[in-house]
């Protein structure tokens, strides 16, 4: 069920328009041994399914298809977690209809 | 040399327009920053706009934003697993010369908001991402830090305008960040069909529009809701549900909109649709309680920065235009005085803000937020699944005589709910509403 809708999620992104600044994360994960329970739970909620549990069992972001929505700001920002930033001007999500 | 402004404004949403078009165009020097690369580029919303709220700022709209559909048909319906049981209400008063409510496409409908703005005479700077705000000695707010060559940007006052996820005011403490009870997660998809089929299949025609609010079964016991909305060649289709239900829950935003499409009573109407763009989104949901101070030494804050939303009846734009409108007109008076941007002096925007609907409505429902948010599995998922077997029992013809199927129904709802339960959930309601 979670590879389907990981899948799933993937390619809806496809119909979005960004401009991704290479090398340039908005968004970080700060090194960690044992996420959270909240960091966690971004695997399954974060809308664009940009953060993933690699094989230590550690949290990782790939925010190329944020939408800069929030989610994970709200949740792990205060416990440090997170680091959380706008793109520059210009870049990231672009929506055409919002 | 650091360039002065009367005013900056930061964010290019319906606060934001509505606070720079305010200003511009009673000739004072505006300043807005945007940092998509267009306003509108990183807004989202469902959408309905709200044709008092505008008129009130610019009253010929009509002439030539782009609306989609005036909506004359409103259609709740409780979700059961494979049911729904809906209230409807269609009016023909709403095929009016100069109608109440439209469907918007908000990427659109912000570019001409925009264009307005500049043309009332406002410079507005896009793709220049606001980075945090600038005070003096005193703590007065002074102006703003960007990410562009020029850097820094001053100004006697600061309107954020800056979202439901605005970093510069929670970053100088000037109130709180949104917590993960008081914001809802939206995921939404722009569902394309032709003219004649929406139309058809929602039994309308020219430019009239429908609205599906959906609750019950399909947000898992969580507070949430679902949602389509007509445009003129496409259906935006929506989920959300509060940030700490999802966080507790752990399911995901895209298999809830999925599910959602799929219920039996949703899929007909997207049949055969082509998706061209899926968001998410954030919408304040903690009402009242959850308003920041407004307003400080050099700046005010105004829109879903400053969570100013009703999650009851689901308005937010009107909200935002109308204190982006009265935050300007404020700005307008003192600046008309010649008096000093102060704390005290701009406390006549939250003053004004409370005279009006904005705060009288949200004053209204501010127990409403906790009432849903606590008992979300009672109103999301146990009621709902009730009413669903109670129409069946009433509905369903099978020989059971109707004494013994009006009996199963009350078994049901005492069992699931009880009977103080019932009765403590309506008084709690009735006394949230008053």
């Amino acid at each position: 069920m979670a590879a389907t809708a990981e899948f799933r999620v993937e390619e809806k992104l496809f119909q979005n328009r960004y401009v991704v600044d290479s090398g340039r994360a908005h968004i970080k994960v700060l090194p960690h041994d044992k996420p959270s329970p909240s960091l966690i739970a971004l695997t399954k909620i974060c809308p664009a399914g940009c953060y993933t549990l690699n094989e230590k069992g550690q949290v990782e972001i790939v925010p190329d298809g944020c939408f800069e929505c929030g989610t994970c700001r709200v949740l792990c920002e205060a416990s440090g977690e997170v680091e959380w930033n706008y793109p520059r001007g210009g870049y990231g999500v672009l929506f055409k209809f919002g | 040399m650091v360039e002065k402004f009367d005013c900056i404004v930061v964010g290019a949403g319906m606060s934001g327009n509505a606070a720079a078009y305010t200003l511009a165009s009673r000739g004072l020097k505006v300043l807005q920053l945007e940092r998509g690369e267009y306003s509108g580029s990183k807004n989202v919303q469902g959408a309905i706009m709200y044709a008092d709220m505008l008129e009130k700022i610019i009253p010929d709209f009509r002439e030539d934003a782009p609306l989609e559909r005036h909506l004359i048909e409103q259609r709740f319906w409780m979700m059961g697993e494979t049911s729904h049981t809906g209230m409807h209400h269609r009016s023909d008063d709403f095929n009016e010369d100069k109608p109440n409510r439209y469907t918007i496409i908000r990427s659109q409908f912000d570019k001409w908001f925009s264009r307005k703005v500049r043309e009332a005479g406002a410079i507005v700077l896009t793709e220049t991402t606001a980075l945090e705000l600038i005070f003096d000695a005193a703590g007065k707010c002074m102006g703003v830090r960007t990410d562009r060559e020029m850097g820094v940007v001053h100004a006697d006052v600061i309107i954020l305008a800056e979202g439901v996820n605005g970093l510069l005011g929670t970053r100088a403490g000037l109130r709180p960040a949104p917590k993960a009870d008081n914001v809802a997660l939206a995921v939404k998809e722009m569902h394309f069909l032709p003219n004649e089929v929406i139309e058809a299949r929602f039994n309308i025609k020219g430019d009239q529009g429908v609205v599906i609010e959906a609750a019950g079964a399909v947000s898992h016991g969580m507070t949430g809701m679902g949602f389509v909305y007509t445009n003129k060649e496409c259906l935006s289709v929506g989920f959300g549900c509060l940030v700490s239900d999802y966080a507790k829950t752990m399911e995901s935003p895209y298999v809830l909109l999925e599910n959602f499409k799929n219920h039996p009573s949703i899929a007909p109407l997207l049949e055969g649709s082509e998706v061209k763009e899926y968001s998410a989104h954030l919408i304040p949901e903690g009402g009242y309680k959850a308003v920041p101070q407004l307003c400080g030494d050099g700046w005010v804050v105004c829109g879903d920065a400053a969570q100013l939303n009703n999650a009851i009846h689901r308005e937010g734009s009107n909200l935002a235009m109308t204190s982006g409108r009265i935050a300007a007109e404020c700005i307008f008076q003192l600046k008309t005085r010649r008096e000093p941007m102060t704390k005290a002096n701009l406390q006549s925007y939250p003053k004004a803000l409370e005279e009006s609907f904005v705060m009288k409505d949200l004053k209204k429902y501010k127990d409403m937020p906790a009432l849903l948010h606590t008992n979300s599995r009672n109103f999301f998922m146990t009621y709902p699944e009730l009413v669903s077997t109670a129409m069946s029992n009433f509905l369903r013809v099978d020989g059971t005589p109707k004494v013994d199927k009006e009996r199963a129904t009350v078994a049901a709802f005492r069992k699931k709910r009880g009977f103080t339960g019932m009765v403590g959930d309506a008084f709690k309601i009735a006394r949230a509403w008053r």
